[in-house]
């Protein structure tokens, strides 16, 4: 593949008052590749993604946007941040956040024409969200604020979408929505996307690439390459087993290792 | 007519002052005032008209305009909250107390001079409760430009202050200039308690700035809407207001008008609480009013 990645972080690390939090993390997204970043509550996914933003500097190492050093003002990337808390009391419409997407960086007036408008209308419907488009955004479900916002990141036509836990909190049904949503805009807008999760097993089925994140360092590569004990034992320090169960992960620590070392583990939750 | 207009309301020179400045004052703290609720900085808003009290108590006591003392202090009460801290919403709340504690303390020792320097109680009823019938004329252009001003900076930041009030972290993911356009709004609030000041007193600025935008915000759909329908609150509120102050000369026997500052909050805190009524929320939610601009 000689195409230029979509993103490059090479070498991350980041350390905050003393701690650890990133210690050489490194690997790539490839032009419309679906890629879960993995870890527990804690481990720093947040972290690593506004750093590939631009929102945080790294303590170390370089993010580099379909091969070029990142600008703060990249349009290249979509963000749906994690926990957005859209006020119910606010008067907007599912269209207008969605119309913020390709504009709210601009200042001073004008109007959006009409290609915008259309625009707009084409990425609700991409996300099934045309019959909520006009409801008061802050009084939508989970599930559909989600589609709302993954609309917002989407209508500047990035190359990279960036998630940050867009499952979480949501209920089972919605998550298989969301996810199913997510591997049919990927192709369908020809862009990446880098998901961050605490739980795996929803995204087994979409994921092309996964990176594995624990105490700050990553494992990367596809499921099959990542997802095994020797590779998972040798990033958490200690054995971790791997189990498959009719399709679905489970990553255990032999009894005896100490209970600590896994605190809220990533896929240990079986539902 | 005049059951509603009691005789010389309109010949009256004082009453076309207090319209004119009514109506200016209505309209920016209408549009700063959604942008205030969406914010969730009422209490910032208070805060300024706390601070704008020192700023015009202050510009009393050294002789100068009042407008000069509100815009002055409101000014730099909003640079002050911003360097303590406003990029977390925490703490934000805490530079807010604080500044507003600091103020209200020197606005205790300026109205104490100021009454002490005029022998009388009127710079302190003027300062806190406004005076819009005793309003100079000659402040109206200048209020009028401020208008202007205040009303072209919300414009010209419009979008971004929109999805930053929304949510900060999707406005930095644009390169939004969160921190800069914050201290923008906060200009732009200060300006605006600051001509509210002038009409309605710097105590009740607040209920101008919040009660026509929290009522306009319960029933439309858009931010658009809600800006045109919390100036026509706004504007509805304030004329309302000096109408029934005027007549109330008539009212009492005492030979005097009752303050207009009264009537206006009054209506504004009426307003506010039909606007919550279910059959509001129903017509709003069916979306028969929802469609306005």
């Amino acid at each position: 593949m000689s195409e230029v990645p979509v993103l490059e972080v090479d070498n991350v690390s980041l350390s905050f008052s003393g701690r650890r939090i990133l210690d050489g993390v490194s690997f790539e997204i490839h032009r419309g590749e679906f890629t879960g970043l993995i870890g527990s509550n804690g481990v720093g996914k947040t972290t690593l993604l506004r750093i590939v933003l631009g929102l945080q500097r790294p303590g170390a190492g370089e993010i580099r946007v379909l091969g070029l050093p990142l600008s703060r003002h990249s349009r290249s990337l979509g963000y749906v941040p994690q926990k957005v808390v859209l006020d119910p009391d606010v008067p907007l419409r599912a269209r207008d956040l969605v119309a913020l997407g390709l504009d709210a960086h601009r200042y001073g007036f004008g109007r959006r024409t009409k290609q915008q408008r259309e625009l707009v209308d084409k990425i609700l419907c991409d996300v099934d969200a045309e019959h909520f488009a006009n409801s008061r955004v802050g009084s939508l479900s989970g599930g559909e604020q989600q589609r709302v916002l993954i609309a917002h990141a989407l209508v500047s036509q990035p190359k990279l979408l960036l998630l940050d836990e867009p499952l979480a909190n949501l209920d089972p049904k919605s998550v298989q929505e969301i996810v199913a949503l997510l591997h049919r805009v990927s192709s369908d807008h020809d862009v990446a996307i880098l998901l961050s999760a605490h739980e795996m097993n929803a995204l087994l089925p979409v994921m092309d690439r996964i990176v594995y994140l624990t105490e700050g360092r990553a494992a990367s590569g596809t499921t099959e390459e990542v997802v095994r004990s020797d590779v998972l034992s040798k990033l958490y320090g200690h054995h971790v087993d791997v189990l498959k169960l009719h399709g679905r992960v489970l990553v255990v620590a032999e009894p005896g290792a100490e209970a600590g070392d896994i605190p809220d583990h990533p896929t240990l939750t079986v539902s | 007519m005049h059951i509603l207009f009691e005789p010389g309301f309109f010949s009256s020179s004082p009453v076309r002052t207090a319209v004119v400045m009514g109506a200016v004052t209505a309209i920016v703290s209408a549009i700063v005032g959604v942008f205030t609720v969406v914010r969730s900085q009422s209490f910032a808003g208070h805060a300024l008209t706390d601070v704008a009290t020192t700023g015009g108590s202050g510009a009393f006591f050294y002789g100068l305009s009042p407008l000069v003392g509100f815009i002055g202090a409101g000014v730099i009460g909003a640079g002050a909250m911003d360097l303590i801290g406003v990029q977390r919403a925490r703490s934000r709340d805490l530079a807010t107390g604080i500044v507003l504690g600091a103020a209200t303390g020197l606005a205790a020792l300026f109205l104490f001079l100021d009454t002490t320097k005029s022998a009388t109680t009127g710079a302190t009823q003027q300062i806190l409760f406004g005076s819009i019938f005793t309003i100079n004329p000659r402040v109206i252009p200048i209020a009028i430009f401020l208008s202007g001003v205040t009303l072209l900076l919300v414009g010209v930041i419009y979008r971004p202050l929109l999805l930053n009030s929304l949510n900060a972290d999707l406005a930095s993911a644009r390169g939004i200039g969160v921190r800069t356009v914050g201290l923008l709004f906060m200009f732009a609030l200060a300006v605006s308690v600051a001509l509210s000041s002038i009409a309605i007193g710097s105590i009740l600025s607040t209920a101008l700035l919040i009660g026509p935008a929290a009522a306009a915000l319960r029933v439309t759909r858009t931010i658009g809407a809600a800006m045109v329908v919390a100036c026509i609150l706004g504007v509805a509120t304030t004329w309302l207001g000096i109408l029934l102050s005027y007549d109330s000369y008539y009212w009492v026997s005492s030979g005097q008008g009752l303050p207009v500052s009264f009537f206006i909050v009054s209506i504004a805190l009426l307003l506010y609480l039909v606007s919550g009524l279910p059959v509001i929320r129903r017509v709003v939610e069916t979306g028969k009013l929802g469609t306005v601009a």
